[in-house]
C-alpha cells in the first residue's frame, strides 16, 4: 500500500522541486564560504595595516639624528693608557682632562658655532665610551657621529622653529647631519630627551617580570589542574573551586593590580615597582588560564592510556607523571602561551603597583625598580614631541618581537612534546 | 536463580575463586551473586549478550573497577587464597600479578621497546640495560611479534597495525610475568587474520598463565577456551567445560543463546 503511494508521484528525489531545493542548498553554502573568506581577508587586512603602520613609524624610532664631528686626538693632548681606561673611573678621568671642552672645540671647528651648540650635551660621553672601549683610537684623527639635540632632531623631521629647520636642512645638505641607526636604543633606558631614550630598561623589566610570572603561574596552574582532574572528589566543594577559577580568568586585570597593591605590597613594602611584585600580580592573572587549559588537556588524554598503565601495575602518581602529563603537555603549553602573552601585554595592574615610575637605569634584579614594555609605551605615548612618537612605535615593535620570540619558543616546545596516539 | 554448574567439572587447582560477588554502579546492580572458580592451567571464556556484565565481572578480578568512583563490589574474590579486596592486598601488586588486555589496542605513545619495558621498569624487575633487553625480547617472542618488529624496536608502538598493536599489548602484559591474564574482547577491533593470530597466541600462552577471555563470539569461545561461563542480565547462568556448554547445555537460556536465538 504505502510503497504504491510513494511510487505514484515518481521518485521524490528526481523531481524538479527537489532540484530547485538542491540549487538553493548549494547557493547557501557558497554564501557561507564567501562570508567566511571575507572575514579572514578583513582580519588579514587589519593586521597588515597595523604592522605596516608600526613598521613605517617605528623605523624612525630606531634612528637618531647625528652630527659628524672629526676629532684630532694627537693634538688635543688627551692621554689614555690601557690600564687607566679599564678602571671604573675612566669616564670621569677623561672628563677631568677636559674631554667635554675638546669635543665642543672640534665641533665648533667642523660645524660652526651655531650648529655645534645643537650638539647633545651628553655627546662627549659617547666619545668617552669609544675611547674606553678602544684606547688606541687616540693615536690618530677619528670621525665621530654624535647625537644631536632634540630640537635639531625635530628640525630634521620638519618640525620645531623655522631657524632650526633651516639649520637642519643646511647641515643635512652639507652631509654633516644625518639619521643613523641607533644601536643605543636597544641598550639605554628611559630619559626625558627622545634622542637619549632606550628600550633596554623596559625590555629587561619585562623579561624579569615574565620569569617570575612563569615560575609562579606554571607550576601552580599545572598542579591545580592535575589535582582537580585526577584526585579531587566530585562534590560541591570542588564545583565551587572550579567555578571560582573560571571566574578568576574573567576578572578585569585592574582588579588584580589592586590585589597586588593591597596584598603583595603590604607583605613586601620595600619592593614597590619591582618585577617581583609585578610578576606575582601577573601570575595571579595567568594561573587560571593555565588551569583551565590544563584541565581540558588532561581530560583529553584517552582513558585507554590510563587503563593500560594501571593494568601493568602503575601507581596513580606514575600514571599521572609517566603518561597523563606528557600527553597533556602540548595543551598545557598552549594555555601557557595564551596566558603569558596576555600577561606580557598587560599595563593596568602594573600601574597600580607603581611600575609606571620613571626608571632611568635598567633593573639590576628582581627587586629593583623597573618598568615593563607596555607601560613604557604608555608613558612615551603621553609625551609630546615628534621624537617620542617614533620611539613609541619602535617600542611597540620591540614588544611585538619579544612576544613573537616567546610564543615561537613555546610553540617549538609544544611541537617537540606533541605525540599522536 | 542459581548458577548451573555442570556435574563433570572438576574444581581442583583454582587460581582465582569468586564467591557471591555482586557489583553495583551507584544504585544499579550490574553483577548479581556470581561464584566461579578460575582454573590455573586453562583458558576460561565469559560469553553472553551485550550488557550482560561479563566485562564488568572481568574488571573486578584485577580491581580495574576501582577507577570508577560509583562502583562497589560485594562478596569475596581470592587469588591463591588471598582476598584481593582485603587490606593485606596491594592493588599495584595485584595488577602486576593479574594483567589485562583491553578491547581496543591501547599501546602507549612510546617506542615498541618502551611499551614492553615500562612494566618491568616501574616494578624494578630489570635494573640493567641487558636485563631489560632480555625481557623485551622474551615478551615479544612469546607474543609472536618479535620477528615482525625486531628491526624497529624504537619506532612508535602506535605505528603498528591493529593486530600487531594488540599483540604488543599482550607482550606488555606478560613482560611483568603475571599469573593471570584477563582479556576483554581482545579481537573485537581486529580483522579475521589478526584475530586468528591472537587466538593462536592465546592457545600458546594457556599452559603458562591462567587466561580469562571475554568474548561476544561464541565461535571464538569454542575455539580457544576449555571452560565457558555464560552470563545473562548480570547473572552467571551456566558454567562448565566448553564442550559441555556448547554441545549439551542444561539451561534453556544458554541453549537459546548458543543456537543464535538472541544476543
Amino acid at each position: 500500500m504505502s510503497d504504491q503511494a510513494i511510487n505514484e508521484g515518481g521518485a521524490p528525489t528526481r523531481t524538479d522541486a527537489f532540484k530547485r531545493r538542491l540549487k538553493k542548498r548549494y547557493a547557501s553554502e557558497r554564501r557561507f564560504r564567501l562570508a567566511g573568506l571575507s572575514a579572514v581577508l578583513f582580519s588579514v587586512a587589519v593586521l597588515i595595516f597595523l604592522l605596516g603602520n608600526m613598521t613605517i613609524n617605528g623605523i624612525g624610532g630606531f634612528q637618531r639624528a647625528e652630527l659628524e664631528v672629526p676629532i684630532d686626538f694627537p693634538s688635543s693632548g688627551i692621554a689614555a693608557d690601557a690600564a687607566s681606561m679599564s678602571s671604573s673611573g675612566a669616564i670621569q678621568a677623561l672628563e677631568m682632562q677636559g674631554l667635554p671642552d675638546i669635543v665642543q672645540f672640534y665641533a665648533d671647528q667642523a660645524l660652526g658655532e651655531e650648529a655645534a651648540a645643537e650638539l647633545n650635551d651628553h655627546a662627549w660621553r659617547e666619545v668617552a665610551r669609544a675611547i674606553v672601549a678602544d684606547p688606541e683610537i687616540i693615536r690618530e684623527k677619528h670621525d665621530f657621529s654624535l647625537s644631536a639635540s632634540a630640537k635639531l632632531a625635530a628640525g630634521l623631521n620638519g618640525e620645531g622653529s623655522q631657524e632650526m629647520q633651516a639649520l637642519a636642512n643646511r647641515l643635512s645638505a652639507e652631509g654633516k647631519l644625518a639619521k643613523n641607526f641607533d644601536v643605543g636604543f636597544l641598550q639605554r633606558s628611559d630619559a626625558t630627551d627622545p634622542q637619549k631614550v632606550g628600550i633596554w630598561g623596559a625590555l629587561k623589566g619585562s623579561i624579569l617580570t615574565m620569569v617570575i610570572t612563569l615560575l609562579m603561574a606554571f607550576p601552580i596552574g599545572v598542579l591545580a589542574a592535575l589535582y582537580l582532574e585526577e584526585y579531587a572528589p566530585k562534590n560541591r566543594w570542588t564545583e565551587i573551586i572550579e567555578v571560582s577559577i573560571n571566574n578568576l580568568a574573567a576578572v578585569p586585570s585592574i582588579i588584580f593590580g589592586l590585589l597586588g597593591l593591597a596584598v603583595f605590597l603590604w607583605i613586601f613594602p620595600n619592593y614597590r615597582s619591582a618585577p617581583l611584585i609585578g610578576g606575582m600580580t601577573l601570575a595571579l592573572m595567568t594561573m587560571p588560564v593555565i588551569v583551565i587549559a590544563g584541565r581540558n588537556a588532561i581530560k583529553a588524554v584517552p582513558p585507554s592510556i590510563r587503563d593500560g598503565a594501571l593494568a601493568v601495575g602503575a601507581s596513580p602518581v606514575q600514571v599521572v607523571f609517566h603518561h597523563v602529563l606528557p600527553l597533556a603537555l602540548p595543551g598545557i603549553l598552549t594555555g601557557t602561551i595564551i596566558g603569558m602573552a596576555r600577561a606580557l601585554g598587560e599595563t593596568a595592574p602594573l600601574l597600580m603597583i607603581g611600575m609606571r615610575a620613571f626608571v632611568a637605569t635598567p633593573p639590576d634584579g628582581f627587586t629593583s625598580p623597573a618598568t615593563v614594555l607596555p607601560v613604557q609605551i604608555f608613558l612615551w605615548s603621553d609625551e609630546i614631541g615628534r621624537g617620542f612618537v617614533e620611539r613609541t612605535s619602535a617600542a611597540i615593535i620591540v614588544l611585538l618581537v619579544f612576544l613573537l620570540v616567546m610564543n615561537g619558543l613555546a610553540i617549538y616546545l609544544r611541537n617537540k612534546f606533541e605525540k599522536k596516539w | 536463580m542459581v548458577t548451573v554448574v555442570h556435574p563433570n567439572l572438576e574444581l581442583a587447582n583454582a587460581k582465582m575463586r569468586a564467591s557471591n560477588v555482586s557489583v553495583y554502579y551507584g544504585e544499579k546492580k550490574a553483577i548479581d551473586d556470581v561464584s566461579i572458580d578460575i582454573p590455573s592451567q586453562y583458558v576460561t571464556a565469559f560469553i553472553g549478550p551485550s550488557g550482560c556484565g561479563k566485562s564488568t565481572f572481568l574488571r573486578t578480578l584485577n580491581r580495574m573497577n576501582d577507577t570508577i568512583p560509583s562502583a562497589r563490589v560485594e562478596g569475596e574474590i581470592v587469588l591463591d587464597g588471598e582476598d584481593i579486596y582485603g587490606s593485606a592486598m596491594d592493588v599495584v601488586q595485584l595488577r602486576a600479578r593479574v594483567g589485562m588486555v583491553f578491547q581496543k589496542p591501547n599501546p602507549f605513545p612510546k617506542s615498541i621497546y618502551d611499551n614492553i619495558a615500562y612494566g618491568p621498569r616501574i616494578h624494578g624487575l630489570a635494573e640493567k640495560k641487558d636485563e631489560t633487553d632480555a625481557i623485551v625480547e622474551k615478551s615479544l617472542r612469546r607474543a609472536g611479534l618479535w620477528d615482525e618488529v625486531k628491526d624497529r624496536l624504537l619506532d612508535s608502538g602506535t605505528a603498528l597495525s591493529g593486530g600487531q598493536q594488540q599483540r604488543l599489548c599482550i607482550a606488555r602484559a606478560i613482560a611483568v610475568d603475571p599469573e593471570v591474564i584477563l582479556m576483554d574482547e581482545p579481537c573485537s577491533a581486529l580483522d579475521p587474520i589478526a584475530t586468528a593470530k591472537i587466538e593462536e597466541l592465546i592457545d600458546e600462552l594457556s599452559g603458562r598463565y591462567a587466561i580469562v577471555i571475554v568474548t561476544h563470539s561464541m565461535q571464538q569461545a569454542a575455539r580457544v577456551s576449555q571452560r565457558t561461563a555464560f552470563f545473562h542480565l548480570g547473572k552467571m547462568v551456566e558454567y562448565g567445560k566448553t564442550s559441555d556448554i556448547f554441545t549439551n547445555p542444561i539451561e534453556k537460556r544458554t541453549q537459546d543463546y548458543i543456537t543464535g536465538r538472541y544476543g
